[in-house]
């Protein structure tokens, strides 16, 4: 049987409507954010970010990472492409956003701290993680033999999830100047209702991103796979 | 268990012997190291800045660019006439083909540290009479840590593109947390202080080791089998 390369279609089209809805709902937390949350009465408007910021930070370190070494862990146990494109897949995703997390924070930090950047351990851990995401990236399009690019690249994604409490240990050592959490912490969530409302869609909305964005790289990584095996047949 | 210890060390010997006898590797990362240092000691304004408030930064950061180009050399040597085929036909365990691999590393990597500290004694004129004990065995539980990592991803950077610049990209983030130790241990240690003060340190590094060494192995035969 030859590969059909049009097979990948339809998981393209699910992950476009999706990315399409996701990003709507970003302009929609965008628009509460202006309209329905309150002025915070210490921050202004300044605060407004953080509908943005806190969401894309929560998705990429508690969902895109941990799935990227999940998926690594099972691929080198069953050696299935889907569990290597996926993990590719949602690597990718997790660097754009890292990358949000990592603008969004200096814009909100300049005029609240005084300053673009500190090395407070939140901000350092992120950066790392960047980094890690990036050689991750880097070392998947060094390698042309898909294979060895589905091992090596696991290999990675698994050592970086274990390096992570690591990390998390060693920056955390520095004075905190970042805002401690306000919603996921053990007691209750310490925000007026209308924040802590846009807050909550923020994470739906920044999740069916995520699930949108990786379908969609998913696809079109299907795609080029299936192009490639159809070419070789 | 004697058996896969005396593999090991067969193949930790081999790479030694061949580095004893060619020594270009060797003489390469020990002679960036003390270029390194050397612009180190232009790097800094001597009458603002203490040579000892920069000499901690300045040993670790020497340290490290050194051990990523030492550690480049163990898998490039296999790759001419497929030496490392040869390698993976023996009956050896990838474990222990891992293990030889490390040892061989680290002794590498513990030689040109060993030859970079009296430079940097001299170079930075730091007097190291109480804390030379400390200070080794920070070295030592810092660099069994990263090499450990970089042994595996220089099995697997042999392979890639661009070899010789994938293996900071890769490695540097993972020699971040030990080094955020090994100068938080050093800082004190430079200062006069006792071994008891820097405990946790040294605790920390030991974890690092622990854990890295053993994923390392556990993950070696994924990067040479096909």
């Amino acid at each position: 049987m030859t590969p059909d390369p049009s097979r990948a279609h339809p998981v393209i089209t699910r992950g476009m409507v999706l990315t399409v809805l996701a990003l709507a709902g970003v302009a929609a937390v965008m628009v509460l954010a202006v309209q329905y949350t309150p002025v915070e009465a210490n921050q202004g408007l300044a605060q407004k970010i953080f509908y943005i910021h806190v969401p894309s930070a929560v998705v990429a370190i508690w969902v895109a990472v941990p799935m990227t070494g999940l998926a690594s862990m099972l691929y080198l146990w069953l050696h299935d492409p889907r569990l290597d494109r996926f993990a590719a897949a949602s690597a990718e995703v997790a660097s754009v956003f890292c990358l949000v997390v990592l603008t969004t924070g200096p814009i909100w930090g300049k005029p609240i701290w005084g300053t673009w950047w500190t090395w407070d351990g939140r901000l350092t851990l992120t950066l790392f993680l960047f980094f890690l995401l990036l050689g991750y990236q880097t070392l998947r399009a060094a390698i042309r033999e898909p294979l060895e690019r589905g091992r090596f690249s696991a290999v990675l994604g698994i050592m970086g999830l274990v390096l992570i409490p690591f990390i998390h240990l060693s920056v955390y050592l520095w004075r905190g100047l970042h805002p401690k959490p306000v919603v996921l912490k053990p007691s209750e969530p310490s925000l007026p209702p209308a924040m802590l409302h846009t807050l909550l869609i923020g994470f739906g909305v920044f999740t069916v991103l995520y699930i949108g964005f990786v379908t969609l790289r998913y696809g079109i990584q299907l795609a080029q796979d299936l192009r490639e095996a159809a070419d070789a047949a | 268990m004697r058996r896969a210890l005396r593999h090991a060390l067969a193949i930790a010997g081999k790479d030694l012997r061949l580095e004893l006898r060619s020594r270009t590797s060797l003489l390469s990362a020990t002679v960036f190291a003390a270029l390194v240092l050397i612009v180190f000691n232009f790097a800094r304004d001597p009458t603002a800045v203490a040579t000892i408030d920069l000499a901690p930064s300045v040993l670790w950061v020497t340290v490290s660019f050194a051990s990523v180009v030492a550690m480049n050399r163990a898998f490039t040597v296999e790759r001419e006439n497929a030496a490392f085929d040869g390698l993976l036909l023996a009956p050896v365990s990838r474990e222990m083909l891992y293990v030889g691999k490390y040892l061989a590393n680290l002794a590498f990597v513990l030689v040109v540290e060993a030859i970079t500290l009296p430079l940097f004694v001299l170079f930075f004129n730091v007097d190291l009479r109480h804390a030379l004990p400390g200070l080794l065995l920070t070295m030592l539980l810092a660099t069994a840590g990263f090499v450990a990592v970089g042994t595996v991803f220089s099995a697997m950077v042999v392979r890639t593109r661009f070899a010789e610049l994938m293996l900071p990209i890769l490695l540097l983030p993972f020699m971040v947390p030990p080094l955020i130790y090994a100068v938080k241990t050093t800082v004190p240690l430079f200062a006069g202080r006792p071994l008891s003060d820097v405990v946790e340190g040294l605790r920390f590094l030991a974890l690092y080791d622990v854990a890295f060494i053993t994923l390392s192995v556990l993950l070696f035969s994924a990067v040479v089998d096909e």
